[in-house]
């Protein structure tokens, strides 16, 4: 395991540049999150060219979907969901300058050439560390589709939020290099 | 005759919920803790041991988990010698979903029609499965599953021909199509045997079966232990992210089918295995 790296969001160009898949990270600053519903009506604000409720320039979209807060609490339990339900819905948001985005699971082939193109980063989180994960969330406020529930988009801000950087701006992808490593062992 | 009040299944339901998405069941808990060494990946050694912090966490807070707090699946023994008084079994057992829901501050992740999509906001309904027994008690078995896992999951047909390494190549494929998505390790429960449906509802039910307890005969033993080994040999380890814990547990169970048919389900569950039993 690499040394731990500590990566202020949002990302400029030359971060981005600078993450290799393999790299743990501790992530701090402002981040958004998104799943599948609000990836859905980003889309279709994109299509009707209407203006997106978030800067997205940038910007890194944590796929989550938290629990409720309990009193007392910023946010509840909120660990990565599967990335792969956004693939269909991500090209439009990397042309638009998103450059990081957290998740668990693989990515499709499209995805990661967007990642190429545009330059962004593609980080995996623990599934299933909702408890830790949470406790490095500091702050959250909710930006748009309200009605959306624990699916609306919340602006979060993170301190020493730990992920890995699993598919770099040049396309290598953990998931495929470290299985390879340890089958039939 | 033993009179049981439904009232009564409705507080131990919302118990119970709330009990397995904050307390990582102990089966699971020292699985991944006996596991941590024996990972030769040092990143999966990492992983693993994050994942022990989180559920120590979770605990000591009283917060899920993780934050997908899953859907209900119960499975119930309703002894022929008790008599319902109170209302519908089925009524209370949802009545007691929606309480631990709602009072333990857990994601509520159950949309109604499943095209419109509308969120149900108490995560109602179960699915609930029901055996008469002998005796005058009931039992209830319960998980809160997780849907990244779930999604995962797959049933084949398989020809009688294909028999055992037609069922064993069919699970190891099945886990590793799935890859890192269902945040290995995993635990696997596989039902053979029955018809289609027979199949899905023994796998899981194999789900809820604790780890480290196995099947009670000796051929089935051997399946589990192979299918296991198999699996870790994949290469996927914690996370998807390499190494040698890709499952933590695989748990078999059968049932006789027809003469034409060999049917398989492979149900996947993450390390986030929720289950627990009560007997009233
Ligand atoms: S697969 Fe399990 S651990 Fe992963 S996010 Fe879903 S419920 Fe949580």
């Amino acid at each position: 395991m690499s040394e731990i790296k500590r990566i202020n969001l949002p990302l400029t160009d030359e971060v981005v540049r600078s993450l290799k898949a393999g790299d743990n990270v501790l992530l701090s600053g402002e981040l958004y999150t998104g799943r599948d519903a609000a990836h859905k009506r980003l889309i279709e604000a994109i299509d009707a060219n209407q203006a997106l409720p978030l800067p997205i320039e940038h910007q890194t979209i944590y796929y989550v979907g938290p629990a409720p807060a309990k009193p007392g609490e910023v946010i509840g339990s909120a660990g990565p969901t599967t990335s792969y339900r956004m693939d269909d819905l991500t090209l439009p948001l990397l042309e638009r300058g998103l450059k990081g985005m957290i998740g668990k699971g693989e990515r499709a082939e499209k995805v990661i050439e967007g990642m190429k193109k545009y330059g962004a980063v593609y980080f995996a989180a623990i599934g299933g560390a909702g408890a830790l994960i949470a406790s490095t969330i500091i702050k959250k406020e909710v930006i748009a589709y309200e009605d959306l529930g624990a699916e609306a988009i919340h602006r979060l801000v993170v301190k020493d939020f730990p992920a890995i950087v699993v598919i770099d701006s040049e396309g290598n992808n953990l998931y495929r290099t470290e299985r390879e490593k340890y089958k039939g062992e | 005759m033993r009179t049981i009040d439904v009232g009564d299944v409705i507080e131990i339901v919302a118990e119970m919920v709330k009990e397995i998405n904050y307390h990582l069941p102990e089966d699971v808990y020292h699985r991944l803790e006996a596991m941590g060494p024996l990972e030769s990946s040092l990143t999966g050694k990492h992983i693993l041991r994050e994942l022990l912090k989180n559920a120590d966490l979770a605990s000591q807070k009283e917060v899920p988990i993780c934050q997908d707090t899953g859907m209900v699946v119960a499975f119930v023994e309703v002894g022929q010698e008790v008599k319902l008084e109170g209302g519908l079994l089925t009524d209370a057992i949802n009545a007691g979903v929606r309480k631990g829901y709602e009072e333990g501050f857990l994601r509520k992740s159950v949309v109604g029609n499943p095209l419109e999509r509308v969120n149900t906001k108490d995560n109602t309904p179960a699915i609930i499965y029901y055996d008469l027994v002998e005796g005058d008690q009931i039992k209830i078995e319960l998980g809160a599953k997780g849907f990244g896992s779930e999604n995962m999951s797959r049933s084949k047909m398989l020809k009688p021909s294909d028999g055992r390494a037609g069922v064993i190549d069919f699970v190891k494929e099945t886990v590793s199509l799935a890859g890192p998505n269902p945040c290995p390790p995993i635990v696997v429960g596989v039902g053979i045997g029955g018809t289609l449906d027979k199949a899905a509802q023994i796998a899981k039910k194999a789900l809820l079966r604790p780890i480290g307890q196995h099947h009670s005969e000796a051929s089935v033993i051997l399946l589990e232990e192979e299918l296991l080994e198999g699996i870790n040999k994949l290469g996927i380890g914690p996370q998807g992210l390499g190494g040698n814990t890709t499952a933590l547990w695989v748990n078999v169970e059968m049932y006789p089918t027809h003469i034409a048919g060999l049917p398989v389900v492979v149900n996947i569950n993450c390390h986030a295995s929720r289950h627990a039993k009560r007997v009233i």
